[in-house]
């Protein structure tokens, strides 16, 4: 049972402040839709709980069968899709996988990364590369990117981002299964998918 | 501990070899430098002629063209990750620590490969063969000393300056105050196994050269954290 509990969380820029004091709490098996106009600091809140920006005051800590889990090794429990998180243009999407693979210590895992690119409907597509991709296409890897390692918490910043309605069906299928029995968190300015989340923060006002 | 090191090592090698592997598709950093040593070495050799350099000279060019070649392709390193969005990315997948080492030990290989390719041609152009004779191995020892303290002072500074916006004036900039010392010390000891000078007279600067590099080397490491992070 993994948990995330965030408490007083207020992220600043110089003077200007996007967010203030906010509070939520998440277990596995739930999920927390995080919403709000442009701008509002959808993607900072979702770059602090992944531990890519410091928040300016306040934490989050994250619980495993109730024991804090220390945030070096915080990483291994967590999978990213964002607009800003890129692959290696230069790189196959093989070798990039193969390579963010090894790195999580899941050695070069070929069934694993074949069997997602057939999920994600980029079976024949992964010898390419990645500069080469359609950035519908560069969306759908990054949820294989984001799903190698069978994340427990999976946070997906725009799910849909650039994805046609296939891409997209395929997206809602794997956000449904992730919140059966592990931690979701989605931040999205649209109504339709602010709805999978159970719990919901609105940021920016 | 024994396995915490283990894995480190084990994920700085993975991070080298993605570095290996998109230098040979791309070449920014083998092109900048091995462009910039050639070059500056060649036109050295022209403007000098048949003539043959005082060693204090001689060991002071070598050093300088070292210095600048790693200036002007070491940064890549880090610069690339931040200007391709791949940092995040990394940032992500495995701890600071194991990043700083892969990228230290790719800084490290690209120096000795220019070098490999460098010195040979420094000595033929250089028309330094006959006095380097009597103590190469000495000449050796100071360029790999020195190498290694140019290479991890280069890693650390790309670090930071890859969080500037200003990045390719403030590279040099804050790097050669952090490098005097190396600089001091190879072109002194570079000029004395020159000149054919013992181990025993080259000792002082070797001392330096090595305890530089073990204090950067343990600086970096203890910093890199704070400055990868630093967003």
């Amino acid at each position: 049972m993994f948990k995330i509990k965030a408490s007083g969380v207020t992220k600043k820029f110089n003077e200007r402040s996007v967010f203030k004091n906010i509070h939520f709490e998440i277990s596995s098996g739930q999920s927390l839709a995080i919403t709000g106009h442009n701008g509002s600091g959808k993607t900072t809140l979702v770059r602090i709980i992944s531990g890519l920006m410091s928040p300016s005051e306040g934490s989050v800590k994250f619980y495993k069968n109730d024991n804090a889990i220390e945030p070096e090794n915080v990483h291994s429990f967590i999978g990213l899709v964002g607009p800003y998180l890129q692959l290696y243009h230069n790189l196959t999407a093989l070798e990039n996988l193969t390579f963010f693979s090894k790195i999580r210590g899941l050695g070069a895992n070929r069934s694993r990364i074949l069997e997602l690119m057939a999920l994600m409907g980029l079976k024949g597509r992964e010898l390419d590369y990645v500069k080469n991709y359609s950035s519908g296409m560069l969306q759908r890897l990054k949820y294989v990117f984001a799903l190698l390692h069978e994340p427990e918490i999976l946070l997906v910043d725009e799910p849909t981002s650039n994805l046609d309605e296939a891409g997209s069906a395929i997206v809602y299928n794997i956000l449904k299964r992730q919140k059966e029995s592990k931690i979701l968190i989605v931040a999205t300015n649209n109504p339709e998918e602010s709805r999978i989340g159970q719990k919901r923060i609105h940021v920016g006002d | 501990m024994g396995k915490n090191a283990f894995m480190w090592a084990t994920k700085s090698l993975i991070i080298f070899q993605k570095d290996v592997q998109l230098e040979f598709r791309t070449r920014f950093a083998i092109n900048a430098i091995v462009l910039f040593a050639i070059t500056t070495l060649t036109a050295i050799s022209f403007s000098i002629g048949p003539a043959r350099l005082e060693t204090t000279i001689l060991s002071a060019l070598l050093w300088i063209i070292l210095f600048f070649s790693a200036m002007s392709g070491l940064s890549h390193i880090f610069v690339r990750e931040e200007e391709q969005q791949t940092a995040d990315t990394l940032r992500l997948v495995t701890t600071p620590l194991s990043i700083f080492l892969g990228k230290w030990l790719f800084n490290v290989v690209l120096l000795f490969a220019l070098e490999i390719i460098i010195v040979p041609l420094y000595f033929i152009l250089m028309n330094t063969s006959q006095s380097a004779g009597n103590n190469f191995l000495l000449f050796l020892l100071l360029l790999f000393w020195g190498s290694l303290g140019l290479a991890t002072v280069s890693t650390i500074i790309a670090a930071i300056i890859s969080q500037a916006s200003a990045r390719g004036a403030l590279f040099a900039v804050l790097a050669f105050p952090i490098s005097l010392p190396v600089l001091i010390s190879s072109i002194h000891g570079t000029r004395l196994a020159l000149e054919g000078n013992t181990f025993s007279e080259c000792l002082p600067d070797l001392q330096i050269l090595i305890a530089f590099f073990v204090v950067i080397l343990t600086v970096s490491i203890l910093t890199f954290e704070f400055i990868w992070k630093s967003n």
